[in-house]
């Protein structure tokens, strides 16, 4: 592990009520992430890892315990403080692709850059960036209906990075996708993490995946049964 | 930008149902303004005709008359002030002596109202002039109302009783020098004109009157002793609150079409959000907050008020103006209404009244899209990504 850590989870719980009982999706998780890493959460379903990924996004809080993410406590910040982490700070992948029918490639890479507000000549120029990482800068006045699986995952993964997060969390991203579409999207990914130092978080049981993380954190009834680097390999 | 930009793009690509939603509002937006307009229209047509034929610029009521209570006639004359017969002598005013009095028509007794007027006048829109033909017979000027009602017509002989100022019986015969048609009811109605002088002669009231009707435009003078002015704000008073209450009950139908437009609206938006949750989770997952996701989708509902006035515009200016062109001809049924309506009539459509259906039409609109919305407020992205609504 390399230099400063981003994330920090400290005996962190999660429990839904379910009426009559309580369902603990996640039990005393306490991990830390540092900058440039590509980690996955990897496990049976149900095992919590999409809950964890949410509350590392901001977009769920935990129940007990503490999660800090960029220097700041996820339980305690308000809706727009998390709305605004998750617009400059994180960008999310997921396994569904979630792009916004009504506009194009163009503008749905542009969205998060117009919610913060940013002029558009420097608009113009990183959606254009993103969309060349991804390979997709012909398609820009495509709607989504006309995409294929993986071109969608791949606007997505444009629309994800295209702020210049420090954090992408994509959870289960090639669920949806063929083999050759999930390695030509893990290997895009793994580029990005290469080249700019994003840090990439993945929840997902897909071999296909877990075959390119850098590290592997197994979970089990929502507690991790093990956090293992693993040698880079080259899938495919 | 972004949102508004956003919003229509949605309702946009929503096809079909957006369009109906709009359709419909917009149907009732010009059926508010069209019945609107009829009653607008109608309110200044049954105002112009009865300051024409009855109201004028105002009356001078002698101090004892009150149009609501026919036994306040037996008192209500007197001698027609300096001041109003210098203004009658300029064409300024007309002097009218209303008297009660009983026909016999067909040997059936009926109570009417005996008016008298200078033949010569020209204050009020009523064709005084028909009474000045005849020399040796009284001659009468009625309504086509009246000539219906009484079973009377040009050229018949009617007997006509009244009391003179001592209280004493007198009869005479009057012929009917002419039957007139006219909007206004109450120059009509159980009412026979004939000469002011004749009739104040036969009253031994000369020289007086019962109101005094000032010329339109004319300025008042200073009520004389025993006699009051009232202006035509005054005597349309009635009239205007009557047509005031025929429109509210015009309205209740466009009302309900306004109701039936925002129900489909309201159902929009309920379907919406329950259909659009997973797109509201990403949309905070990109960093939207949930007050803009509000905005967003109650600005979607919005804009449908907006879509409407537009599409109202296309196809409801030029109905409309032809409407106001060209005027609607008015079934027979319409006398029974109450008040004076031409033959044709015109709806009017006001600045204001445009504006303020555009308004209302937006407002109510609005609303009813944001009502639904406030289901988001307590809406947890990750539920909302799975595709949960709590
Ligand atoms: N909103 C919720 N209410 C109740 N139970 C939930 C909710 N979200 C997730 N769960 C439960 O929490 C557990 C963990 O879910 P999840 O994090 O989605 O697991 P994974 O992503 O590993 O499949 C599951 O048993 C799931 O049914
Ligand atoms: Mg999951």
């Amino acid at each position: 592990m390399e230099n400063s850590v981003l994330i920090r989870t400290h005996d962190l719980d999660k429990i839904y009520s379910l009426g009559l009982t309580d369902l603990k999706a996640l039990d005393r998780i306490t991990l830390s992430v540092a900058r440039g890493e590509f980690v996955g959460f990897v496990g049976p379903s149900g095992s919590g890892k999409t809950t964890l990924l949410n509350i590392i996004g901001s977009l769920d809080v935990p129940t007990s315990g503490s999660a800090e993410v960029l220097g700041r406590r996820i339980e305690s910040l308000s809706h727009k403080e998390s709305a605004g982490l998750r617009n400059r700070h994180i960008g999310f992948i997921f396994q569904t692709f979630n792009l916004l029918p009504v506009y194009t490639v163009y503008e749905n890479v542009e969205f998060p850059l117009l919610l913060q507000g940013m002029e558009s000549s420097r608009r113009k120029q990183l959606v254009g960036d993103a969309l060349e990482w991804v390979g997709l800068a012909d398609r820009a006045d495509s709607r989504p209906a006309q995409l294929s699986g993986g071109q969608s995952q791949r606007v997505a993964i444009a629309r994800a990075i295209v702020k210049q997060p420090e954090i992408v969390l994509a959870d289960e991203p090639t669920a949806n996708l063929d083999a050759a579409n999930s390695h030509h999207i893990m290997k895009t990914m793994a580029q990005l993490n290469e080249d700019l130092k994003t840090t990439f978080i993945f929840a997902t049981h897909d071999e296909k995946v877990i075959g390119y993380l850098k590290r592997k954190i197994t979970l089990v009834d929502g507690k991790i049964a093990k956090d293992e680097t693993v040698e880079k390999t080259t899938a495919g | 930008m972004l949102i508004p930009k956003l919003a229509l793009r949605n309702i946009l690509s929503a096809g079909l149902r957006t369009w109906l939603s709009v359709l419909a509002l917009s149907f009732s937006f010009v059926a508010i303004i069209f019945l609107q307009g009829v009653y607008d229209g109608l309110n200044d047509q049954v105002e112009r005709a009865t300051v024409e034929a009855q109201y004028g610029g105002g009356q001078y009521w002698q101090k004892a008359y009150d149009p609501y209570d026919p036994l306040s006639l037996e008192d209500a004359h007197a001698p027609i002030p300096p001041q109003l017969q210098e203004l009658t002598a300029g064409g300024g005013a007309a002097p009218i002596l209303i008297r009660t009095a009983t026909i016999y028509p067909q040997g059936r007794f009926r109570s009417i109202l005996l008016k008298g007027i200078d033949p010569d006048q020209k204050v009020l829109s009523v064709p005084s002039t028909a009474l000045r033909s005849l020399e040796n017979v009284i001659p009468g000027l009625i309504g086509s109302r009246m000539a219906k009602s009484a079973g009377l017509k040009k050229g018949d002989v009617v007997t006509v009783q009244w009391r003179d100022v001592h209280g004493t019986f007198d009869a005479r015969d009057v012929t009917i020098a002419e039957v007139f048609r006219t909007n206004v009811q109450d120059v009509d109605n159980d009412q026979i004109w004939i000469p002011l002088e004749r009739l104040q002669a036969f009253t031994r009231m000369e020289n007086q009157a019962t109101i005094v009707v000032l010329k339109k435009d004319v300025l008042p003078v200073t009520d004389p002793p025993g006699w009051e002015f009232k202006d035509s704000g005054f005597l349309l008073r009635d009239l205007r609150s009557l047509v005031k209450m025929k429109s509210v009950q015009g309205s209740v139908m466009y009302l309900l079409l306004l109701f039936l437009a925002m129900l489909a609206i309201f159902d929009t938006q309920v379907l919406s959000i329950w259909r659009r949750r997973k797109e509201m989770g990403t949309l905070m997952a990109l960093g939207m907050t949930r007050t803009q996701v509000i905005e967003l989708f109650t600005m979607e509902g919005a804009l449908h008020g907006v879509l409407a006035a537009l599409v109202a515009a296309i196809y409801g200016i030029p109905l409309l103006a032809y409407a106001a062109g060209r005027g609607f001809d008015l079934p027979i049924a319409t006398d029974n209404f109450g008040f004076a309506i031409g033959e044709k009539l015109f709806p009017a459509y006001s600045p204001a009244l445009v504006a303020g259906t555009t308004l209302l039409v937006c407002i109510v609109t609005t609303i009813v899209s944001y009502l639904p919305t406030r289901k988001i407020a307590d809406l947890k992205p990750a539920d909302a990504l799975r595709g949960r609504l709590s």
